[in-house]
């Protein structure tokens, strides 16, 4: 829900604050040309003073004010018309005509009105309130996303758009939220919402005696140039008419013959707010302050632009259902729990055969589940497992929505999962058993998919068609993902003498038919490279160890005795072509920033970590951990470690290998040696990035759990936190 | 939406009990190019006591705005059921304002008077800054304002 309204108002409101913001960053440049174009306002002149020499080159003189901009002006007439000239505010000289920017009035016009008057005024309102709310849904969502309000400062994750999107947000949000607010505010003064009361004293008569040189007037003697708003003179044809004079603390009348106050009356609190908004809003009281402002407001395109490319990945994420019926109008609802997609693929082949046998089917995510699905007939789940037995990224907070809910309805759990994991289907049956306690009645008993098997998929098909009374065919045709062709330009083979082949290879995107040369994918060290090995449609993932910039595809790949993609890659020539393509793994990927780096891998997982340490161009600290078998068999990467840590680009390397004689080691064995120094990197808001198989993956764990103890910290916590990051095959 | 034409062509009925007494006078106001938004123009009538008879035109439809034409809030009292239904927009830098009104003939050579009060956001208020006679032989004769007022015509 937060989403969609952050969403909607997001697009809604962008072209519009497009237009709005753009012009604020040009209007926020005005104070600082300002600054320059006029003497300042200084203290050390009475009004008296000034006016009279105002007026001493005049004929006629009509009021003296100290403009918004900063100029300090007169107007006056010597028979030639009305005319506006700047004044020197120390001594009251002439410094020329004065004329106020068409430019910038016309900005502003456009800015406050889109040049289309009370209407405009009306939309640039409703512009401000829907900021207001981007900003505050967007909070509210970076926060949760992070972890709490408690972590809002904390680095974000995910892909390009995302880091971008919350990151800006964050430094912009405060100046967003003041404009939009001192906007909507100064809006409804406009319209006559808000109160806006100017001062007005009681009119009193003037004693009418002859005028005294304006110079020995009490009444404007014992007010400084720097309090003064505005002084306006006594009408020329109004015997009882006096000195106007307007300041920061109210309005009074003058008497031009006595000098006395003849009346006064204070700037209320309600108008002392509304100059506060427009001096906020407009930045008129520090060019530095409207300039930092404008800065903020530059930002709200970059904003615009970004939310956009999320939401439009959003979109395509989502899976086409053809026919997908609304919740309340369902007999059936299915809910997914999909990370890559493939689940929702199941979901869709599901989906279709139901409704060619008549049935209503509505298809959401899981983290969609809500009391309005719990009035159809029955209920089926979907999910995938994400690593160690945890929740899918469309599944996160299904669980604990589901215990709000307290409707029995008819429910099957599918889970799909790899029987190789430890934890196979693990968070599908911890969905199942979830049900299972809620003592909702059971449709089908829980059953996992292994490998995406079409077979057990179908079987799964007829056991539902049974319970339904129908018979349902299920044939699901996994997508054959879209893939680019890569062509082997190098390898380098490593780990044989010890029993654990590992090649790097490199890639480079294979010339088309046309003999054009190809185009590599955008993707960043840590994303995934999907390879399909002859014959198999089911991809394998290996982590990528270079980025786009690098115009190689590098990545490790260990030998598996009967691995048919390890084998296929293995066997490879140069000038071989294989077909694959490239995933995001946002969630596996140094946090931005200048924070140290703890790189910890073993094996074949070195690549992503050998990616990141390429890709540190800010020479931030870097700390790689890494284990192999013997220095002189399986130490990947050693030259190019090496060189990089002469490039800075990685500031320590620590090794461990396991088959070194008389000083065997495990990577972990190392971490626990080096204890004290780790805990000091993670005081200083370190960054851990495990890569490597899951028994090493695990002793790791275990090891830094016991380490950051001493902090009062634990591995949930730096999860949680995003500083504890694990890449486990 | 509304453009701020060059000229503005406008027709009340003012004071006329039938139309037969009465005739159209048309007022043209002409703007200097004073360079800034758009001025509050405030057109009204007093009897030769100066007492404040009625409102011919309001240009402005800001009422908080309205205190800054000082001489027309003095006389009408500032209530804004003086200019309902007379009321256009803001006159533009350098444009003229032209609007006929129908006025009854004995208020004609009787010694009433027209004043225009100006006033300009972030500018200056210049109460009547016309003040020009309801007299048919001043017909489409320019009066020169002090203020943003050019010149001020009344025709017959």
């Amino acid at each position: 829900m937060l989403r969609r309204v952050h969403a909607f108002a997001g697009l809604a409101l962008a072209l519009m604050l497009l237009v709005v913001a753009t012009t604020g960053v040009l209007l926020s440049v005005e104070p600082a040309m300002n600054r320059l174009a006029w003497p300042a306002v200084a203290p050390g002149t009475s009004v008296a003073a000034l006016a009279d020499a105002v007026a001493a080159r005049h004929q006629r003189v009509d009021s003296i004010r100290v403009r918004g901009d900063g100029a300090v002006t007169a107007t006056f007439n010597d028979g030639a018309g009305k005319m506006v000239e700047a004044v020197d505010p120390r001594s009251g000289a002439s410094l020329g005509a004065y004329e106020s920017s068409a430019f910038f009035r016309f900005v502003v016009d456009l800015h406050r009105s889109l040049l289309m008057g009370d209407g405009g005024r009306i939309a640039v309102a409703l512009a401000a309130l829907g900021m207001l709310a981007l900003g505050l849904t967007g909070t509210m969502m970076l926060a949760r996303s992070l972890g709490g309000v408690s972590a809002i400062l904390k680095p974000v994750r995910g892909d390009a758009a995302r880091r971008w999107h919350g990151e800006l947000g964050r430094l912009a949000l405060v100046g967003l939220l003041l404009s939009s607010l001192t906007a909507a505010y100064l809006a409804a003064t406009t319209f006559g919402i808000a109160p806006m009361p100017e001062p007005t004293p009681p009119a009193v008569a003037a004693s009418g005696g002859p005028a005294a040189p304006i110079r020995s007037l009490a009444g404007l003697a014992g007010t400084d140039v720097s309090d003064l708003k505005q002084l306006t003179f006594p009408a020329r044809k109004d015997p009882a008419g006096s000195f106007r004079l307007r300041t920061s603390e109210g309005e009074a009348l003058v008497d031009p013959s006595t000098g006395a106050t003849l009346a006064f009356a204070r700037t209320s609190t309600i108008e002392r707010i509304g100059e506060w908004a427009y001096v906020l809003h407009t930045g008129r009281a520090s060019w530095a302050f409207a300039l930092a402002l404008g800065l903020t407001t530059a930002a709200a395109p970059a904003l615009g632009a970004t939310g956009f490319l999320i939401w439009l990945k959003r979109r395509s994420a989502r899976p086409r259902l053809p026919a997908n019926i609304p919740a309340r109008s369902a007999d059936t609802i299915l809910l997914v729990g999909s990370e890559g997609g493939s689940t929702w693929g199941f979901a869709r082949t599901l989906h279709a055969a139901l409704t060619a046998q008549g049935h209503r089917v509505h298809a959401a995510e899981m983290n969609a589940v809500g009391p309005e699905h719990l009035d159809a007939e029955r209920l089926l789940i979907l999910t995938a497992t994400y690593g160690d037995g945890g929740a899918p990224a469309s599944a996160g907070l299904f669980l604990d929505r589901l215990a709000k809910l307290d409707r029995p309805i008819a429910t099957a759990v599918l889970g799909f999962g790899d029987r190789s994991f430890p934890s196979f289907c693990g968070y599908a049956r911890a969905v199942a058993e979830a049900i299972e306690a809620k003592g909702w009645p059971r449709l089908l008993a829980f059953k996992r998919i292994d490998r995406r098997s079409a077979q057990e998929f179908s079987q799964w098909g007829h056991d539902l068609g049974a319970a339904l009374g129908r018979d349902l065919e299920l044939k699901h045709v996994a997508e054959r993902p879209k893939t680019t062709a890569l062509a082997l330009i190098g390898r380098e083979m490593y780990g044989e003498a010890v029993g654990a082949p590992v090649a790097i290879l490199r890639f480079e995107a294979a010339a088309e038919a046309s003999g054009r040369p190809g185009q590599l994918p955008r993707f960043e060290a840590g994303d995934l490279l999907g390879v399909l090995p002859p014959g198999d449609d089911m991809p394998r993932l290996y982590s990528l160890a270079s980025s786009t910039r690098d115009g190689v595809v590098e990545i490790c790949v260990r030998l598996r005795e009967g691995g048919l993609c390890s084998t296929f890659l293995h066997g490879l020539g140069v000038g071989d072509r294989i077909e694959a393509f490239v995933r995001d793994n946002p969630s596996f990927r140094p946090a931005a920033g200048r924070t140290p780096l703890i790189l910890i891998g073993a094996g074949a997982g070195v690549g992503p970590l050998a990616g990141f340490v390429r890709a540190n161009d800010a020479e931030r600290p870097v700390h790689l951990y890494w284990g192999g078998r013997s220095p002189s068999s399986d130490f990947l990467y050693q030259h190019e470690f090496a060189e990089q840590i002469a490039r800075r680009r990685l500031t320590t390397l620590r090794t461990a290998f396991s088959r070194e004689p008389g000083e065997a080691a495990y990577v972990q064995d190392r971490l626990a040696a080096d204890a004290h120094r780790l805990r000091d990197l993670v005081r200083q808001e370190a960054q851990i990035l495990v890569c490597g198989g899951r028994d090493m993956a695990h002793a790791v764990a275990r090891t830094v759990d016991r380490l950051v103890g001493p902090l009062g910290l634990d591995l949930a916590t730096l999860r949680s936190q995003g500083r504890y990051l694990e890449d486990v095959y | 939406m509304k453009h701020v034409l060059p000229t503005l062509a406008v027709t009340a009925a003012f004071v006329a009990p039938t139309l037969a007494e009465a005739r159209p006078v048309t007022l043209e106001t002409s703007l200097q190019s004073y360079g800034g938004n758009g001025a509050f123009v405030a057109i009204y009538l007093l009897d030769p006591a100066g007492k404040y008879k009625g409102t011919l035109w309001m240009a402005g439809d800001k009422a908080k705005y309205y205190r800054h034409l000082s001489d027309w809030t003095r006389a009408s009292g500032g209530r804004l059921a003086e200019v309902d239904g007379i009321t256009g927009a803001s006159v533009g830098s350098g444009k003229t304002l032209k609007i006929t009104v129908d006025i009854t003939d004995a208020l004609i050579n009787a010694g009433y008077k027209i004043h225009v009060d100006t006033a300009v956001e972030n500018g200056d208020d210049n109460p009547s800054e016309i003040v020009a006679p309801l007299d048919a032989s001043a017909s489409g004769k320019p009066v020169a304002g002090d203020g943003y007022v050019k010149t001020f015509k009344a025709t017959f």
